[in-house]
């Protein structure tokens, strides 16, 4: 039995993990991605952990090229975008996250609906460690 | 069981001002806010005095990133001479002032208050542009701005989610941005009064000057094809999709309904206001639209009375092209999925039936992002009162105008309908 909190930050910890996990209402089965610790569909408060399959296809995204200073200290500029979208998982639920595996210099070729796996970014070493979720087309 | 919204007593708007939007290096958002409150009370047609000012509502993003100065409600009380009257900042990113204005019709409406000035301003352009879209990027949830999501970024997303399900192309974002350049060419307060065409003959004339490779776009849309001219920011979020960074002020004087005939023989009325609240991108059923404008939008016309069709004009937030699409819709002046048709059947263009961003819009009257929703409805008095110039909506009888904005990526939207009877 996993006991941790239904919080952001279990959630981020089992990312350095690489475990995509949600919370579940035990009460109505309502899904929650990243988790809550009170389910804001029938307001029960007994929650369980589910770990997602990490599968899933692409419902939204852009490619950018004027990125915030972290991305550009990860070496993104116009000539080198990246992509962020919003995955649809086979679980039924939705999340945003890094997508790789395309072609960002031709974002006309991306297509809506491709199928995705989840991927783990880690940055940074050991209590520093911060890990971001992403998908491989 | 949600009951009909309405106002304990009517409010007034008697009073509005707001500065020229722009990026200036010589003046702060002090100056441009003594700038607005100035042309607020020359506005007064029969006069105003400051003394008579119960309440100030100030609505600004965020001071403490971009100006490294916070708590700006006594500040601005104190430049304006209102001390000791009590001052309120509202926060709603891009909405703030909305806000302002609405925390105003309540003061007012609870009998609480007679006279309350709302207000919003920002100040954006002394940053580096990194540093302004960090900032704004705090507006967007943090899971999205963790992922790399900008707010072009948040929009761009929004767009191929909505070419998706509705077959539109960047084709017809560009009928927005040909179309809010018009209008704003005709706006003297606007940081791009210019249209696209004007833009094309300065390059041309640019670069026959200077002697380089002369440019030969045939007409707006290969312009803005041109990806020299029109590079990307957050694909399909080109440079022309998107709202420049701004500084400005503005401002409106709000009275209780029964003196408002003290202070002009035209005051306009709030008929309708409406507020919602809306999800992070992943949690909200389909990004095609924006559920707290849905809301907002609702909650607006059930307090008038008025249905869609009823607004003969309105001011949008079109802090990207696609978002001005989508407003159309979630305000129901076309249906889920006409929206871009409607703009490239002509229908939202000045001289069209419904006459959106008559401003020029975020997109080029600027988006000092707290000063936006007062600026919006700044246009709408102008237009209600017949002071709008060469963009006077061309409408007979024009009554009734309103005002949508967006806060950060939808999280705060609100609905403002006022009328002149
Ligand atoms: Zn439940």
């Amino acid at each position: 039995m996993e006991e941790r909190p239904f919080s952001d930050i279990s959630y981020a910890q089992f990312l350095n993990e690489e475990k995509l996990m949600g919370s579940r209402c035990k009460k109505c089965g309502a899904l929650f991605l990243p988790p809550r610790s009170i389910c804001t569909k029938c307001y029960g408060a007994d929650m369980e952990w589910v770990e997602m399959k990490g599968k899933g296809k692409l419902v939204a995204f852009t490619c950018i090229s004027v990125g915030p200073p972290f991305m550009i200290r990860e070496g993104y500029d116009r000539a080198h975008p990246y992509c962020s979208g919003v995955a649809e998982l086979e679980e039924g639920i939705k999340i945003v996250a890094r997508i790789e595996g395309v072609d960002t210099t031709k974002p006309e070729t991306i297509k809506i609906g491709t199928p995705l796996a989840v991927r783990y970014l880690h940055r940074g070493e050991a209590d520093n460690m911060k890990t971001y979720l992403a998908f491989s087309a | 069981m949600q009951r009909k919204r309405k106002l304990g007593r009517g409010v007034a708007v008697v009073g509005a001002g707001m500065s020229k939007f722009g990026m200036y290096k010589d003046k702060d958002s002090k100056d441009l806010f003594v700038e607005a409150f100035s042309e607020m009370l020359s506005s007064v047609d029969k006069g105003a005095d400051p003394n008579d000012i119960d309440a100030l509502y100030l609505g600004n993003f965020t001071n403490d990133f971009w100006v490294h100065s916070a708590h700006w409600g006594p500040v601005i009380s104190d430049l304006v001479g209102l001390i000791p009257k009590p001052a309120t900042r509202t926060e709603g990113a891009c909405a703030a002032s909305a806000l302002a204005f609405r925390e105003g019709v309540f003061a007012i409406a609870s009998g609480f208050y007679d006279v309350v000035l709302v207000s919003g301003v920002e100040e954006m352009s002394k940053r580096p542009t990194e540093e302004v879209a960090e900032g704004l990027a705090m507006a967007t949830s943090s899971y999205e701005a963790e992922v790399g999501f900008t707010f072009p970024g948040v929009f761009g997303a929004v767009a191929t989610a909505y070419f998706e399900k509705y077959g539109a192309t960047r084709e017809h974002l560009m009928n927005v941005t040909i179309k809010s350049h018009n209008n704003a060419r005709l706006n003297p307060k606007a940081q791009f009064n210019l249209s696209i065409r004007d833009t094309m003959n300065s390059k041309i004339a640019r670069a026959e000057k200077k002697g380089e490779p002369v440019p030969t776009w045939r007409d707006e849309k290969e312009f803005l094809r041109d990806p020299k001219a029109n590079p990307v920011v957050a694909w399909p979020m080109h440079l022309y999709d998107c709202c420049p960074i701004s500084d400005g002020a503005a401002c409106m004087l709000l009275v209780a309904e029964e003196i408002a005939k003290n202070f002009t023989d035209n005051p306009l009325y709030v008929v309708g206001i409406g507020q919602g609240s809306g999800r992070a991108l992943h949690a909200a059923d389909d990004n095609t639209y924006f559920e707290a404008t849905r809301y907002a939008a609702k909650e607006a016309y059930e307090m008038s009375g008025l249905k869609p069709e009823d607004i003969q004009f309105a001011e949008v937030h079109d802090c990207f092209s696609i978002a001005e699409i989508i407003h159309l819709e979630d305000l129901g002046f076309f249906k889920p999925g006409e929206g871009y048709k409607a703009v490239e059947e002509g229908l939202t263009r000045l001289d069209g039936p419904k006459p959106i961003n008559t401003s020029g819009g975020l997109k080029c009257k600027g988006h000092p992002v707290g000063a936006t929703g007062v600026s919006q409805l700044f246009e709408v008095w102008k237009q209600l009162r017949g002071e709008a110039g060469e963009r006077q909506v061309p409408i007979k009888n024009l009554r009734i105008g309103a005002a949508h904005n967006l806060g950060g990526t939808g999280g705060t939207c609100s609905l403002t309908i006022l009328e002149r009877r």
